[in-house]
């Protein structure tokens, strides 16, 4: 396969995996506001399609026509750069993740996986920390004191968060001997849902630190503090409006849509089936070949479903509990998990 | 293509820093730092070790240099102001840094047995780095996880002084006017 092959199957491969990922994005917001409106016992967006199923559609057009204002005291440089990097970060982190087996199809690379990355893991914890900037700088250019307040409060959570995150991924890498996430993935695949990181690596632990460790990378309920409106009038996107302001609401759930497929990857078994071998394969090809993402897509959307029962239920945290919660209890955990697991893989 | 490569991402590591030094305000310099940072990763990648080009990125660019953002966003340092620059360093500062480099480069092109590293298609696995790390240069990284340690128990007890070093009778004097 040639050079020029493998750059036209990977720009196309690209703005497939773009397109849905917007679209997810979009359509996560909706799942958002219709079960929060589910568990507060009202309906959500109905009006706009079937069952508001058009709402993100006409979302999306409002953003655009919307007057985008910019304050005259702002730093325009980084300004207009913020909601970049912030955007981009979250869209970068899904070239690494594989949805589906490593199907091929007329000596094309690998389909359903951007780039095969040696140390992908890795490669998506360094995506989550340069978009740390995406908010420090838009609260700094921002030229507004509750900007500021909530960009520092928020661009603090994230760096304590990010070990609490990355410590507990490490036990998942232990048992795996890879960082490659394809790897990993099939790995766990031998025995359907016992071999799962999480039952059959005994990874439960390391899972739930991942998943407040990732509620508060994502600035998301209950640690979303940083943007909490009756707190600090909007912490860092105060002074931004329509597409600036809708680019850091896409990257807040674009990040909650890469920390979903990192979690299923890593501790739910990623595109393999959970019921293990018990059914036989498919005989139709196509139907062999899309299963995998099938279950992927299954697993991403009920994590997401899981953050959003948590924003609806739970109350948020002050600001020193929350980083007390993430230094003195969750990395010490994280840390307790690697070495049991550790014991774990060298005794047994 | 790797010549290729490394001549486009060494070009903006030097024009980042190079941006650096002649940016006047300082959150303008600590941004091509983090430009600087990110090519050297690049750079990394090139001569095959994907494990560090990742732990560049990670650490450098993502921890370090967030913690200098939020010293200039915190300090709210201010545009640099042009004071009374003097002429004889210019004169002297320039071309002394050359023959440094000059110096530098010749030492380093002439050292024999210092190894080699090529640009190429090989790449140092995970694997292959952490037993050499393990096993022949445990004690230098025993010894740099104390160092890192003493210089955050030196950070926090520095910080921890000034805030004891007030008077109880300067502050009882301060809120009496």
């Amino acid at each position: 396969m040639t050079i020029l092959q493998f750059i036209l199957w990977s720009v196309l491969k690209v703005a497939v995996v773009t397109v849905v990922m917007l679209l997810g994005i979009a359509y996560t917001v909706l799942l958002e506001r219709k079960l929060v409106g589910r568990i507060q016992n009202r309906w959500g967006p109905t009006r706009v399609g079937p069952f508001g199923l058009l709402q993100p559609l006409v979302d999306g057009a409002k953003s655009f026509l919307k007057e985008d204002i910019i304050p005259t005291g702002v730093y325009r440089p980084l300004y207009l750069l913020a909601p970049i990097i912030a955007l981009g970060c979250a869209l970068i982190s899904i070239a690494v993740v594989p949805f589906g087996a490593p199907v091929s199809v007329w000596g094309s690379p690998p389909l359903f996986q951007i780039a095969d990355v040696n140390v992908g893991l890795l490669v998506i914890l360094g995506v989550t920390s340069i978009g740390v900037y995406g908010i420090a700088l838009a609260g700094w250019s921002s030229n507004n004191k509750y900007s500021l307040l909530g960009a520092l409060r928020s661009s603090a959570q994230l760096v304590s968060y990010e070990l609490a995150l990355g410590l507990s991924l490490v036990g998942v890498v232990l048992r795996a001997g890879t960082l490659n996430l394809r790897l990993i993935v099939e790995q766990q695949g031998t025995n359907g849902i016992l071999g799962w990181n999480i039952f059959g690596g005994f990874q439960f632990v390391a899972f739930f630190i991942y998943l407040m460790a990732a509620f508060a990378e994502t600035n998301r309920s209950p640690f979303d503090l940083p943007e909490a409106e009756s707190e600090l009038t909007g912490g860092y996107h105060t002074e931004y409006s329509s597409m600036k302001f809708a680019m850091f609401f896409m990257a807040e759930y674009g990040n909650m849509i890469n920390v979903g497929c990192v979690a299923t990857l890593l501790f739910l078994g990623g595109w393999t089936n959970p019921f293990g071998n018990l059914f036989g394969a498919s005989h139709i090809i196509l139907v062999q070949a899309l299963m995998p993402l099938f279950w992927f897509v299954i697993k991403v959307f009920s994590f997401l479903c899981l953050y959003v029962w948590v924003r609806g239920t739970l109350p948020r945290f002050r600001y020193d509990q929350l980083m007390n919660f993430g230094w003195r209890w969750l990395m010490p955990l994280a840390i307790l998990n690697i070495v049991a697991t550790s014991l774990w893989l060298a005794y047994c | 293509m790797h010549l290729i490569l490394f001549l486009i991402f060494a070009g903006i590591c030097l024009a980042g820093a190079i941006n650096l030094l002649l940016q006047t305000h300082p959150i303008n310099s600590a941004l091509s730092l983090i430009v600087v940072m990110t090519s050297l990763a690049v750079l990394y990648l090139l001569l095959g070790a994907e494990f560090l080009a990742a732990a560049q990125v990670i650490v450098y660019a993502g921890a370090i240099m967030v913690l200098f953002t939020f010293v200039v966003m915190l300090l709210n340092a201010g545009r640099e102001e042009r004071t009374l620059g003097s002429r004889v360093a210019k004169t002297i500062g320039f071309p002394a840094v050359t023959v440094i480099l000059a110096v530098i480069a010749t030492v380093i092109l002439h050292a024999r047995g210092l190894g080699v590293a090529r640009l190429s298609d090989g790449i140092t696995s995970t694997e292959e780095l952490s037993s050499v790390l393990f096993t022949k240069l445990l004690l230098p990284f025993e010894v740099t996880s104390v160092l890192i340690l003493i210089a955050i128990l030196g950070a926090v007890a520095l910080a921890r002084h000034s805030e004891g070093s007030e008077n109880p009778q300067d502050s009882a004097e301060r809120t009496g006017k």
